[in-house]
Order: structure tokens, then C-alpha cells, then sequence
């Protein structure tokens, strides 16, 4: 029963990483219509300004990891805005276009990090409390997965604030519902789309940070974004594109089960990518059951 | 409603004006005027280009062509642009945000100027009302209100209303009319409308559109003459 809370807690708090890069790409999509490659070096990129900033403060110290978040999540919204405004933005219209677009870039990004960093893994210093355990009873939690977790709830609690109560949040769900007529109200849609990008790509770049101290071991690599943009994507899809909410049940609902499945049946031998067959699966039910996804708008 | 600028005589002019939707050549060289005040009307049998030649003027459907609002050419001006140039649209089925309140509806009509919040209210006080309520589960009428309640947020001098009247039942035709009749003090409105007793009551000139082209421009009180009715639009008066 012990091993089952706390793993739990961790598949919860994967799913919070999850939810941060999944809630950029769904507003993106709800949006504008773009499906962005290009998001997972966003994270990367995170990552590696966050390890950039904390090798050269003198400390692990609370004060210094906040700093190091803030680069992080810095990095990942400035990255993204020049993004929207240099590469998406000419393609406003061309769909094919604008994939291939954020396919190149985040290629020759990650090339550039693999040309610049090599392809091993840089360890970011983090407090020592983000790499201990905290023990509840019978359980042994690790502090990464709380802050994770906590994170993931904070960036829900601020994303709904930003969407029902600023302006630019009713202008990206009205957008989301009706570009032309925002438009017709005298209201600059291009201006809304790229806030909606420096929005996401802080997000991201806070999640790379975060999913290297709670799930890497504090460890930053080149690859890590293109590996949790496909889970990424099949958050987004299966919460229903467009949907923060339904991103953020989606991405605890593929967590916990390729957690689940990872610890219980792939752990015994040889079947250790079944946790990752698992979620696959998991989309083909949902797709089948609710094309839209679970909080999907109809088309 | 005006914005103290000396106004030129016609509020919008459309010149040789061509458009295209999904290849289909629809508009083939509209040439319209619309005077400075009051309410002019856009008529024509169905599908004859009304609706594409309001969203042409101001950019929706992208024209060939010279477009005027307010003596300024705005051809190949984003839409946002000649919006804000003091521009109202409203559109056929109304285009209200379903998922958005009818406050946040209101909200983003809201241009940094003053808002005359008091105003749309006192038109429609239904709109108080429900302000907390989704805008997707109000009446068609309701719904109509708020179409037209968005755009008389902030004073602006062109009223471009498509079919304001259309699928409404006669209590909200009524209270619509009224609204326009209102509101026309102080605006230039150009309003397509299939309803010719609506038109006869509201507007001081006719334009009429057939196969993409205008084909008779004049006063409303013309509409009085059941032949010219029947001949221009196929029905009777």
C-alpha cells in the first residue's frame, strides 16, 4: 500500500510536468491552429539556461533556484516569442508550411545543443532539499515530486486566472472560438497569438527545468524536450485540443497509468516500454470512445 | 456618436469592388456610396453578394478594388485596422462568443475610449440583466441584442448590420427596430435586410445588389412602388 501513494504522487507529479508543456501547445492550437514541433526545445532550451545560470551563482541556495526558474522560464517564453514573430507568423495561412517550419527549427536546435554541449548529460545544482525525501508515516516521497507537483497546480491556478479574468485571456478564448469576429471587434488577433506563444514557451521552459531535478535525476540533455513532446502531444489530443482543463486531466490520467503499469507489470523483466505502450493505448480508447477528446470542442 | 473630425459626404464608398469566395467570383465590380448619416439600406435576392460586400469593406473577405470608410482608402488594411477607424460590424447570425459571458462579450467591444455601458443597457436592458450568463444559451433575439449591444459600446460612426431582423419573432424584430431607429440619430448605418417594411421604416436610401453588381440606388420612399419592388427584388412590398 506504501509503494502504491508514492508512486502515486510521482506518476501525479509527471503529469504536472506534462500538463506545463501540454497547456502551451493547446492554447497554441486553440488559438491559431498551429501544431508546434518546435515546443520541446523550448523545454530543452529551458533546461539548459537554468543549468547555464545556477553553474555560475555561487550557492545552492533557495534564492539561487529561483533565479535559475525564473532563466528557465525566461528563456522559454523569449525562445517562443521569436519564434511566432520571425518563423510562424510569415505562414499564417499555410498550415504545411508552418509543421515543417517548427520541425527544422527545433532540428537545428537540438543539432546546435549537440554541437555546443555534446550528448552528455549536465547536472544542474539544485537545494539539497529538492533531492531529498520527505517521509510520511510509512512513505518515502521525493521533495522533487512535491515541487513538481505544486508547480503544476500554480501554473493551472494562474492559467485560468490569466484566461477568464485578463483581457488577453478573453481575447485568446474568443479567438479560440471565432478569429474572424475578434477581428471584426477592431482587436490585433496577431498580437493575441504571440502572447499565447510567449505563454506556452515559459511554461515549457519552467517544465525542462522541473523535469530535470524531479524526474532526471537533476540531469539536462539535449534530447529531453523531443521525448516528453510526444507525451506532450498525446495529452493534448486526448484532453481535447484547445482544452487547458482537459490537458490537465489528460496529463494526470496518462501519468498515473504509465506509472502504474511501468511499476506493476513492466518491472519484472523485458517489459519495461509497456508503460509507455500503455498511454498509446489509453489515446486509441479515448479517440474511440470521444474523438474530441475528453473536453474538446466540436468541429 | 460622432468623432468630431469634420465628416466627408460619403461615410463609405466602395469602387469597382471584386471578391472572390472558395473561386467563386461574387462581387464583379460593386460601385456603391453610402451617404454621410442616417440609414442606408443594401438590398438584393438571395445570394446575390450583400453579406460579401459588407465583409468586403471592411476586410473579411479580402476585395479588389478601392474601399473608403470615412474619406480614408483602407484597401489592404488588416480588418483590426479599419475597425478602429470607428467602424461597427454586425454580423448575419449575430457571431456572439457562446462560451464567453455576455459581459466578456461586451468586454471585448471595449476600445480604451470611453464606454457607454449606459447606453447599450438603456437599449437593452435584457443585457444586464444576464450579464453572467454564457452567451451560447440565449435566445436568437437575445443574442441579436448583444450582436448589436457590442457595437454601440464605443461611439462609432459606421454601423455596417447584417439581416439584424433575420429568424426573429416579432417581439424582437420590434424591439431591434426600435433600437436602430435610435441609434441612426447618430450614426451612418448600411444595413442589409430582407424585411421591406423594416427597410421602409428605417432607411432614408436603397442600394440594390443583383449578380454581384448594384443595379438601382435611390430613395426608400421608392420601395412604396409595388412594380419597382417586385421587379428589383422578386416579392411584394
Amino acid at each position: 500500500m506504501s509503494t502504491f501513494v508514492a508512486i502515486t504522487i510521482s506518476g501525479l507529479a509527471l503529469g504536472a510536468v506534462y500538463f506545463l508543456v501540454a497547456s502551451g501547445l493547446s492554447l497554441i492550437y486553440g488559438l491559431m491552429d498551429v501544431l508546434n514541433f518546435a515546443h520541446g526545445v523550448f523545454l530543452t532550451l529551458g533546461a539548459y539556461a537554468g543549468w547555464a545560470v545556477a553553474a555560475h551563482l555561487p550557492q545552492q541556495h533557495w534564492a539561487v533556484f529561483l533565479v535559475t526558474a525564473a532563466a528557465a522560464t525566461a528563456t522559454g517564453a523569449v525562445v517562443a516569442t521569436a519564434t511566432e514573430l520571425l518563423l510562424i507568423r510569415p505562414l499564417y495561412g499555410n498550415p504545411v508550411g508552418q509543421i515543417l517550419v517548427t520541425i527544422g527549427l527545433d532540428l537545428a536546435l537540438v543539432g546546435l545543443l549537440l554541437g555546443g554541449f555534446g550528448s552528455d548529460s549536465r547536472s544542474i545544482q539544485v537545494p539539497g532539499w529538492l533531492t531529498a525525501v520527505t517521509t510520511i508515516g510509512p512513505e518515502r516521497i521525493p521533495n522533487g515530486d512535491f515541487a513538481a507537483l505544486g508547480t503544476g497546480l500554480a501554473v493551472l491556478g494562474a492559467l485560468t486566472w490569466f484566461l477568464s479574468r485578463t483581457r488577453y485571456g478573453i481575447i485568446i478564448r474568443a479567438g479560440a472560438e471565432n478569429r474572424d469576429m475578434v477581428r471584426a471587434l477592431g482587436i490585433d488577433v496577431g498580437r493575441a497569438f504571440t502572447v499565447v506563444f510567449a505563454v506556452g514557451g515559459a511554461a515549457a521552459g519552467l517544465a525542462g527545468l522541473l523535469n530535470s531535478v524531479a524526474f532526471s535525476s537533476g540531469l539536462v540533455s539535449p534530447l529531453q524536450g523531443d521525448q516528453m513532446l510526444i507525451f506532450a502531444f498525446i495529452v493534448v489530443v486526448i484532453g481535447g485540443l484547445g482544452s487547458i482543463f482537459g490537458a490537465a486531466i489528460a496529463a494526470m490520467l496518462v501519468s498515473l497509468v504509465q506509472v502504474y503499469v511501468t511499476f506493476y507489470a513492466g518491472s519484472g523483466g523485458g517489459l519495461a516500454q509497456l508503460g509507455n505502450m500503455s498511454v498509446v493505448l489509453v489515446l486509441a480508447i479515448v479517440l474511440l470512445a470521444r474523438p474530441r477528446g475528453l473536453l474538446g470542442r466540436a468541429a | 456618436m460622432t468623432s468630431g473630425q469634420p465628416q466627408p459626404a460619403h461615410a463609405v464608398e466602395a469602387i469597382g469592388l471584386h471578391a472572390s469566395i472558395a473561386g467563386s467570383h461574387v462581387l464583379q465590380g460593386v460601385d456603391l456610396r453610402v451617404p454621410a448619416g442616417g440609414v442606408t439600406a443594401l438590398l438584393g435576392r438571395n445570394g446575390v453578394g450583400k453579406t460579401t460586400t459588407l465583409r468586403s469593406l471592411i476586410g473579411l473577405v479580402p476585395p479588389s478594388g478601392t474601399v473608403r470608410v470615412l474619406g480614408r482608402d483602407v484597401a489592404g488594411w488588416p480588418v483590426h485596422r479599419i475597425i478602429q477607424l470607428g467602424v461597427g460590424y454586425v454580423p448575419e447570425d449575430r457571431e456572439v462568443f457562446s462560451r464567453l459571458t455576455v459581459r466578456d462579450n461586451l468586454r471585448l467591444a471595449e476600445t480604451g475610449r470611453e464606454m457607454n455601458y449606459d447606453r447599450v443597457y438603456d437599449l437593452f436592458p435584457e443585457l444586464k440583466q444576464r450579464s453572467r450568463q454564457l452567451a451560447g444559451t440565449l435566445s436568437g433575439g437575445q443574442q441579436q441584442m448583444l450582436a448589436i449591444g457590442r457595437v454601440l459600446l464605443a461611439d462609432r460612426p459606421v454601423l455596417l448590420i447584417d439581416e439584424p431582423t433575420k429568424g426573429l419573432s416579432p417581439k424582437f424584430v420590434s424591439e431591434v427596430v426600435d433600437a436602430l431607429e435610435r441609434v441612426r440619430e447618430a450614426a451612418t448605418i448600411l444595413m442589409v435586410e430582407q424585411n421591406v417594411h423594416v427597410v421602409r421604416r428605417l432607411a432614408r436610401q436603397v442600394i440594390v445588389l443583383d449578380r454581384g453588381r448594384v443595379v438601382h440606388a435611390g430613395q426608400a420612399a421608392e420601395l412604396a412602388d409595388e412594380n419597382l419592388v417586385r421587379r428589383l427584388l422578386g416579392v411584394s412590398a
